[in-house]
């Protein structure tokens, strides 16, 4: 069996908040997709509560919580709204019928065709988007039915998350919801099946932001 | 499984607080009516005078209750601050963000969802991700439970997940029984961040070291989670 989800590692480091943007999207999405991935992150951010529950109390400022209260009183009553755009936002039906998770929508809009694309190759288009953090290259990339994404190996990592369709390489078969990681160690050359065309969300040559811990844990991902 | 007695329970402390602001309607929190008739050996009766976060939280949902918000605040504050602390912010800082936190908890009271979290995680998560919006200036990507796309988990866990809280004790007794070694990679792993970067080099552990022990870590943490659910 080939590994289609977000190694172990990295789902701690999201669920732990270490993780940067452009790779704390792709976990985002992923477990939208994986109920086993989400699971696992919510575990691990129950040890979380857990680890905060038993941490030694730091003390507050005396007037800490008078002033709390001064401010929350400040708050108009009638703000429950502010609990109703969370669990209801008014998120425009997506016009182009991709159901595409939402943590993405929030980055890429209701439509994919609005985005910037850029052909590639012959049945290969790609549109980069902007994602906080740091100059990680974060983009959708699209194969057409049959058509394959040149053979290439990378500068850095390179994390692919399959939104529609399904492709395969060398290794295996990767289908909505699935995760590849590949380090610069990883010639590969996608080719996505002839049953339709296949969306993926591509991070690559994401910098070693993630120091001290996780940056010695994910390096063996990140880089060679 | 043997049963923990916990002898450092943080929750005596949220316990007192309770003793202390007895007049919290807390049976009203979850719509209990009170019944002069059943009182005695209602089960529910036991817990009036210890709410649980859980009731304290549905408290500030449906009341704006400020004296169960108080209660959290006292209890979770200081926890929060340490925690901030830990992860490199100093002390003037961490306490503001402690502060805008829990303003955060009594803003998004109503969101919370016992099925998908204890009081602890959630407040956790939310303390988390302020911190990665004030000081790492980063968004926070987020899935959304309710999101019309979410692929639905095949095997939920059975009887309607009790209440995570009563998970949450596992998970605390399953810390406590880790061996150091283990325990320390998991906090280095939530506790640890840029400001204390040098720490894991310090150590000097091999890298398959520190991996193998923090995968053993979780493996046992995840599986003190399972059992909880198998066994309820």
């Amino acid at each position: 069996m080939i590994a289609t989800r977000v190694p172990e590692e990295m789902l701690l480091a999201y669920a732990t908040g270490a993780l940067n943007e452009p790779l704390s999207l792709v976990v985002a999405s992923h477990i939208s997709l994986n109920p086993t991935s989400r699971a696992e992150v919510e575990a691990y951010e129950q040890v979380g509560g857990a680890l905060l529950e038993d941490l030694e109390p730091a003390a507050l400022s005396d007037d800490a919580l008078e002033r709390t209260l001064e401010l929350i009183q400040l708050i108009p009553q009638d703000e429950t709204s502010v609990a109703e755009q969370i669990c209801a936002p008014v998120k425009p039906q997506p016009a182009d019928g991709l159901a595409l998770p939402s943590a993405l929508r929030d980055y890429i809009g209701p439509d994919i065709e609005a985005l910037e694309w850029k052909t590639v190759l012959r049945g290969v288009e790609e549109a980069e988007f902007s994602v906080g953090g740091d100059g990680a290259r974060t983009r959708l990339m699209r194969i057409a039915p049959g058509a394959g994404a040149p053979r290439h190996t990378h500068g850095g990592m390179e994390v692919t998350l399959v939104l529609e369709g399904a492709y395969r390489d060398a290794s295996g078969r990767y289908a909505r919801g699935d995760v590849q990681v590949a380090d610069d160690g990883v010639e590969h050359a996608p080719v996505a099946e002839e049953a339709g065309t296949c969306l993926c969300l591509v991070v690559s040559d994401a910098p070693i932001r993630l120091t001290g811990f996780f940056g010695r844990l994910l390096n063996p991902f990140i880089r060679h | 499984m043997e049963q923990t007695v916990e002898t450092a329970d943080p929750g005596v402390e949220l316990h007192n607080v309770v003793a202390a602001l007895s007049t919290v309607p807390v049976a009203h929190a979850k719509g209990i009516a009170f019944d002069s008739d059943m009182s005695v050996n209602d089960p529910v009766a036991a817990t009036v005078d210890e709410p649980t976060p859980e009731q304290l939280l549905f408290a500030v949902a449906e009341r704006r209750d400020r004296a169960a918000f108080t209660i959290l605040f006292r209890h979770f504050a200081p926890r929060l601050k340490a925690y901030l602390m830990r992860l490199g912010a100093e002390a003037g800082a961490a306490e503001e963000l402690a502060q805008e936190a829990m303003i955060m908890v009594w803003r998004r009271a109503e969101t919370f969802d016992p099925a998908q979290a204890s009081v602890g995680t959630w407040i956790f998560r939310i303390a988390r991700n302020k911190r990665i919006d004030a000081l790492r200036r980063e968004r926070r990507p987020e899935f959304d439970p309710e999101d019309p796309c979410l692929q639905p988990d095949p095997a939920p866990a059975a009887d309607g997940q009790v209440e995570r809280g009563q998970s949450d004790e596992r998970v605390r007794a399953a810390l406590k029984t880790l061996p150091a070694e283990q325990a320390e990679v998991v906090r280095m792993a939530y506790f640890e961040d840029k400001a204390h970067g040098t720490i894991a080099e310090e150590t000097e552990l091999p890298l398959g070291t520190v991996k193998s022990r923090l995968r053993l870590a979780m493996g046992r943490l995840r599986k003190a989670l399972r059992e909880e659910s198998l066994t309820l």
